[in-house]
């Protein structure tokens, strides 16, 4: 525990006050220890690219961020707002407050597969923001522009590709305008030639600056985009820092052993 | 033996009063049916919720467990015995209501339970409340998926509106027994009644198969 300790204070030396702060966090699945003491925090406009392999936490320490899962020990702050304390969850009106603030894009997309694609990316601005009909509209074509799907608004999620699908998922995210945005295996779903489009767009979005929590198997994506690799095994950040150094000269054997099992591959 | 159908067509009008009361009943008994089926539904989904949990579980085995007519009976002959008379139609109605309720209830949650949990994640990841994401996102898809299943019951709710012809209500049922009573042409007055229903339940059939069709043209099921 004391090399996660190490990293965190490390980091803590940039002096801003972190958009997420997480310190001591731990969650079980019954018997199994899926989080097991987690010291964390992210900056504003950063990249972070949580690697690790599968069953390592990844993603459960990404669902912890937005209180998709409750961590039982540890303490998760985002955007200055205590979200879980040992256990305990923000009351039920602040939390879903914090939430439009935190964007999440699924693995599995989870289109709302009853509305168009404009109907997707219009209905969080529209019941949660109260953005009138032809405000949502609008916003929502400048972000369809963005993901290259101007073209889509009008169709149904069935009738798109998965790397469509993917990409309405993160317009409908940043129609909320978030401070944000949590990735989880955005891309471990799609079919191979589809995953470029999506990366694609992730990219710009870090160019202009947003904060991000990626979990991804996509280690091109990590090295060339991260500001800061995570590398997670058995539910511990078993190596953190500059993906130039994890990636090249990496201080763990656990980091090394994983990399070379996943770099063997590409 | 030769069929007879004349007392049938001098009845036809008597016939045709009782279907329509046999129409009303079970529309308000649908509604009903909808409304109880919807909140109970609801109400199962979380058994950690442990009073309304209960509440609602207890209603469905009840009313599932036991015979309609000794439900109906009860509203309208037991009832009295405490000092409540309630009007036939009333007793029909609501009757049938709450025992269409428990079915109602079942599709409801099955239906609810059968949207992917990553649309209540994505809806709630938004930060809408838990209701909200009921609302918009789970039960537009959840009825969909209730239709079929709901036709079954309907149905049902209509073929079981026979009994309240023993409530003295005067339903088709009831005016076929009438029209037997004084022409003895049972056969004959039973099929004109069985083919009332037929049709009935065949007009219910296909007015739920036009709005399922009408969903599905719209995208609303993938």
């Amino acid at each position: 525990m004391s090399s996660t300790a190490m990293v965190s204070t490390a980091m803590n030396s940039t002096g801003k006050t972190p958009l997420i702060d997480i310190r001591g966090l731990a969650k079980s699945f019954g018997t199994n220890k899926v989080l097991n003491g987690i010291d964390f925090h992210v900056d504003a406009s950063q990249v972070v690219v949580v690697i690790g392999p599968s069953g390592s936490g990844k993603s459960t320490f990404l669902r912890c961020c937005n209180g998709l899962e409750i961590p039982e020990a540890g303490t998760v702050d985002i955007c200055g707002k205590r979200l879980v304390d040992n256990g305990k969850m923000l009351p039920e009106a602040e939390l879903n407050e914090l939430r439009k603030h935190v964007g999440m894009v699924f693995q599995g997309f989870n289109l709302f597969p009853h509305l168009s694609v404009l109907g997707n990316v219009t209905v969080g601005p529209r019941k949660l923001l109260g953005l009138s009909r032809a405000e949502a509209d609008k916003r929502a074509r400048v972000l369809l522009e963005k993901v290259g799907l101007s073209h889509k608004a009008d169709a149904m999620p069935a009738s798109l590709s998965g790397g469509q699908k993917q990409r309405v998922a993160i317009a409908r995210s940043l129609a909320m305008e978030p401070r944000v945005m949590l990735f989880d295996e955005p891309t471990s779903a799609l079919d191979p030639e589809l995953v470029g489009e999506v990366l694609q767009v992730m990219k710009l979005l870090a160019k202009e600056g947003m904060t991000m929590m990626v979990v991804t198997h996509e280690m091109g994506f990590a090295r060339e985009v991260a500001d800061v690799v995570v590398v997670m095994d058995g539910g511990v950040i078993v190596e953190a820092g500059d993906p130039a150094v994890v990636f090249t000269n990496p201080r763990e054997p656990r980091t090394r052993s994983f990399l070379q099992a996943v770099l063997s591959r590409e | 033996m030769e069929l007879d159908f004349a007392p049938v067509i001098a009845g036809a009008g008597d016939l045709a009063r009782g279907a329509l009361v046999t129409v009303e009943l079970t529309a308000v008994a649908l509604l009903l049916g909808c409304a109880i089926g919807l909140m109970v539904g609801i109400g199962r989904l979380d058994p950690k919720k442990y009073v309304v949990y209960g509440l609602c579980t207890a209603y469905v085995s009840v009313i599932r467990g036991t015979p309609l007519l000794v439900q109906l009976f009860i509203w309208f002959y037991g009832l009295p015995h405490f000092g409540i008379t309630l009007p036939a139609f009333f007793c029909g109605a609501v009757g049938l209501g709450i025992y269409s309720g428990a079915y109602v209830s079942e599709i409801v949650r099955g239906s609810i339970q059968s949207v992917d949990r990553g649309q209540t994640e994505a809806a709630r990841s938004m930060g809408m409340s838990a209701g909200m994401a009921m609302r918009s996102i789970v039960l537009p898809q959840a009825f969909v998926r209730m239709i079929p299943p709901l036709g079954n019951e309907f149905t049902a709710l209509i073929k079981n509106s026979a009994l309240v012809s023993l409530l003295t209500i005067h339903d088709v049922m009831h005016e076929g027994q009438k029209i037997i009573s004084v022409s003895y042409r049972s056969l004959e007055v039973y099929l004109a009644v069985a083919l009332v229903y037929f049709l009935l339940t065949g007009i219910a059939t296909l007015v739920l198969r036009m709005i399922e069709k009408r969903l599905r043209a719209g995208g609303m099921v993938q």
